[in-house]
Parts: structure tokens; sequence; C-alpha cells
């Protein structure tokens, strides 16, 4: 009874994965407040600005490597530097449920 | 150094004004616009529901089906509700697919870009409901059960063969990628269950459960001695959860809500009163809380009134009454908690002692806590097992056990 069946399982992130927000999360602009919210199950969440654009890459289609190389391109920075600490906060929002491995979906 | 923070804590800048007594004191009207629209809200559809549990949330005097309001006032509600800024809407009950609209107001509030969830028994769902529900933007689904096998949960539910079909309705979500949680509410009679509830969980893939003990209000204070847990039960079921918060990490995220009368300190009920939350009746009554009617000596207004919600959580009565802490007497006043549990209860102070600005009983600060102890202590040591089922009639007791349940 302690093993749970294998249909949803957090993912870890790689420079392979290809994150998307996981089944009853979603990003969207609250406009009454000004900011972007993240509402999950009976909590909604304030991502603050990079993780923010994170998640909009998150989109399912690019996998770790693109997404760093497009921020990297945006910030003017080498893509090795950022990338570990890219990871470790996609690693964050997949520990918090939020993020699943698209590349591993139907 | 967390990427995201829970806007229903108190972090909420617009949610958590100033609100000392001299801030109180002023005009409701100005003073009241402080406190921001609440994020999510409770529409209770209807109080109409196949299953008769114990300890329902809904008042006793339940509103008849004629009262509710049509699909155009709900879908009214709901365009108002997102005009203001409320990002989540909870359909609850009673039953809320008991409503033959159902399908038809989570469409509308998904086009809204209102998150919704459906709070459901799920005893009249069937595959085709569901499958419709989610082509309609349903965000997540909460099925309750009331035991991990059938003897103990249809009992409770007073519901024949419903544990068997909320189990197949938990496959269908799974099935259709919905996310699921599980809804346990737990009492002396089933607590017992309560690591194979939350294996049974696990088993049905869902993404959550929400272990909630009975709180003691309208149905539930009524079939107290039958409900109230042992202090020994309690410990065993926070020694459970500890574990399987572990254990279960990142599979199962377990919400736990210990009852209050073993407790010290009060809950910080609905994150003070008005600051957070509101709920709407079948009837369209906008209420602070969902037992707030049990407060026999406030008002509460009507999406039918003339006024909007808006202006209903801002400058009503019944709103601004127990906001904030300017309203306090001794001994909360003076307490150096009373912005952080605001009190407890106001429902909980007003069954128990009559006022509703009393200090809650459950706050070991009121001089009534020790006998609520000893009473709740004693109820669950005596207290007979015989329910008192819900239903539209004020409540049927349970038919004698004819073997030992």
């Amino acid at each position: 009874m302690e093993t749970a069946p294998a249909a949803r399982r957090r993912m870890t992130v790689s420079w392979e994965s290809v994150p998307r927000l996981a089944r009853g999360v979603k990003l969207r602009l609250d406009e009454t407040r000004g900011r972007w919210v993240l509402l999950v199950p009976e909590r909604v969440m304030a991502p603050d600005d990079i993780a923010v654009e994170l998640l909009q890459l998150c989109d399912g289609g690019k996998s770790v490597t693109a997404m760093v190389d497009l921020l990297a391109a945006k910030y003017t920075a080498p893509p090795e530097r950022i990338g570990a600490d890219i990871i470790e906060m996609l690693q964050d929002l997949a520990d918090s449920g939020f993020l699943i491995d698209g590349s591993k979906q139907p | 150094m967390s990427p995201t923070a829970d806007l229903n804590s108190s972090l909420l800048p617009h949610a958590d004004p100033l609100d000392g007594v001299a801030v109180l004191e002023g005009p409701s009207g100005s003073v009241a616009a402080r406190y921001g629209i609440p994020l999510a809200v409770l529409l209770e559809l209807t109080h109409r529901c196949p299953l008769q549990c114990p300890y329902c949330s809904n008042p006793i005097e339940m509103e008849r089906a004629s009262n509710e309001l049509s699909t155009d006032e709900w879908k009214r509600v709901l365009d108002e509700l997102a005009e203001i800024g409320v990002l989540q809407v909870h359909f609850s009950g009673g039953e809320p697919t008991a409503r033959k609209d159902i399908v038809e107001l989570v469409r509308h509030a998904s086009e809204l870009d209102l998150y919704t969830n459906l709070i459901t028994s799920a005893v009249l769902l069937t595959r085709n409901k569901l499958e419709a529900l989610a082509d309609a933007g349903l965000a997540h689904i909460q099925i309750s059960f009331q035991g991990s096998e059938a003897g103990l949960a249809d009992r409770v539910g007073g519901f024949r063969n419903g544990h068997a079909k909320k189990l197949e309705v938990a496959r269908w979500a799974r099935e259709l990628d919905l996310p699921l949680t599980v809804n346990a509410v737990m009492h002396r009679q089933n607590l017992d269950q309560l690591e194979s509830i939350i294996a049974m969980a696990v088993d049905m893939d869902a993404d959550r459960i929400e272990i909630a003990n009975v709180q003691y209000y309208g149905w539930a204070l009524k079939n107290r001695a039958a409900l109230m847990p042992t202090l020994d039960q309690l410990e065993r079921a926070t020694d459970i959860v500890e574990r399987a918060r572990v254990r279960l990490k990142g599979i199962l995220d377990i919400d736990f809500v210990i009852p209050d009368y073993y407790a010290d300190r009060p809950k910080k009920c609905m994150g003070g009163w008005g600051r957070q939350f509101f709920n709407i009746t079948p009837s369209g009554k906008v209420l602070p809380c969902h037992a707030a009617e049990t407060i026999t000596d406030l008002d509460f207004l009507s999406v039918r009134s003339n006024h909007s919600i808006a202006w209903i959580w801002h400058n009503s009565e019944a709103f601004n009454r127990y906001r904030g802490t300017g309203w306090m007497p001794e001994p909360c006043q003076s307490c150096a908690f009373k912005e952080i549990d605001f009190g407890g209860c106001r429902c909980q102070a007003f069954a128990l002692t009559g006022r509703a600005d009393n200090t809650d009983p459950a706050c070991a600060l009121s001089p009534l806590h020790q006998s609520l102890f000893n009473m709740a202590r004693d109820e669950a040591e005596n207290g007979n097992k015989r329910f008192i089922y819900r239903n539209f009639s004020g409540g049927t007791l349970e038919a004698e056990p004819s073997e030992n349940a």
C-alpha cells in the first residue's frame, strides 16, 4: 500500500525534460490585482517574476535545454551559468506538483 | 526560498489590511473597502442531496428547490464574481450535480476564466455526465468518502451502494485526467479507518486528500455524541498523518483539519470573519461562512437584493459585525493572539455560549473551555452510536443496529 500507481509521478528535471503544467494547474493574469497567479486545487499561488517567466515557457513543447537557451539569449548570460539555477527552480516547481514531464505524456 | 507564495495565507497585501481597533471603528464603508474581494468563493447550488451524512455542513433548516437561484441567476452571479476579481469557484451543495444545469454552469464559469472545482458525493454522476463536465472546463473534482469500506461508508452516508459508486466515479475521473481530491470527513466512528482511507486515496491515484475532522455546527452539533472522537483516536490520527506525509511526499498531498474541542487555541475560523471568504447559499444569500446563519441575530443579504455582491462584502452589517478586532470583548481584546486567531469561531461561540462575540470555548482562555473538554471526553467515551440522518424533515434517527458496526 506504500507504492503508488505509475500514472502520475513527479519528474526529475534534466536538460532533456519537457516540462508542462500539471493537470489542474493554471497560470493566468489576475487583472484585478495586476499580477500573475498560479491556480491549483484549493489554492491560489503568487509566483515571483522569474517563476512566471519559467512557467510561461513550460508549454510541453520545449526542452529545458531550449528554455535555457532562450533565457540566455534574452538576458545575454552564458547558458552554462544560468542552467543549473533554472533546473533547480524547475525542480522546486515540479516538487510542488505544478509541473510534469510533457515528453512522457501520451 | 520558494518561487511561489500561497495567497490564501495572510501574505496577500490587499486582504491583510490594518484592522486594528481604531481603524474599524471608523465609518464602515471606507474602512471595509480595505478588505479585498476573496480569491475563491463557495457556491452552494442546492441543499438537495441523496446522501444523509449526520455531519452535513448545511443548515438544519434547508432551502427547498423552489427557492434556489435559477440558471440565469447563477450565471449572473458568476459574471459578477469574475468581474470583481474572484479567481476560483467551488461548486458545492448539497449535491451540486442534483442541479440539472451543472454542466452549463461549469461551462459558463470556465468561459469567464474562473477555476472551477466540483465538490461532490459523486453518486449521481454517470460517465457521460462526468465527461461533459470535463469538456465544459472543470479543473478539479473533489469526491467525498465516508469510510474505506462499503459497510461503514454506506451507513454513514445513509445511501446504499454509495461507496462502490464513488470508487467507480473516481476511476472515471482518472480516465478523463481530472485532478482528484478525496474528501474524508473523520469522526469517532470512522477514525480507525484513517490508515486504509489514505491507502485507498493512493490506490485510486488521487492528487490530494483532505482529512477533515468534523466541526460541530448544525447537523454535526445535533450528532455530536455519536461523532466526537476520543483523545486517543486523535493522537493516533495525527501520528498516522505525519507518517503518511513523509512516506507519500510527491505522491499524495495531505490536508489535515484537526478538531478544536481538544485544542488549547481556537482555529482561525474562515481566516477571520469577512477577511478572505464568502459563500453563496442556494437562495442567493451571501454569507461570511457556510454556518453563519446559525447566528440567528444577523441578517444576511441576497444576490436577489438590489445590492451588488461587492457591496454586500464591503458594506453589509453582517460582514462588518465581526471584522477585525474592534468588536472583541475581553479576554480576546487584550489577547496577544487576537490578530492570529481572531478569537476563533463566531458560530461556535454562539452555539455554545449564546453570544457570537464571546471567546470561542475552544480557546483555553474561555471560562467554558474546561467544561467543553470534559464534555467532549465524556461523549467520546459514552456517547450513543446512532446517527440522526440529515434530511428535509429535521432529521431521522438511525434504526437500532442489527449487527455491530
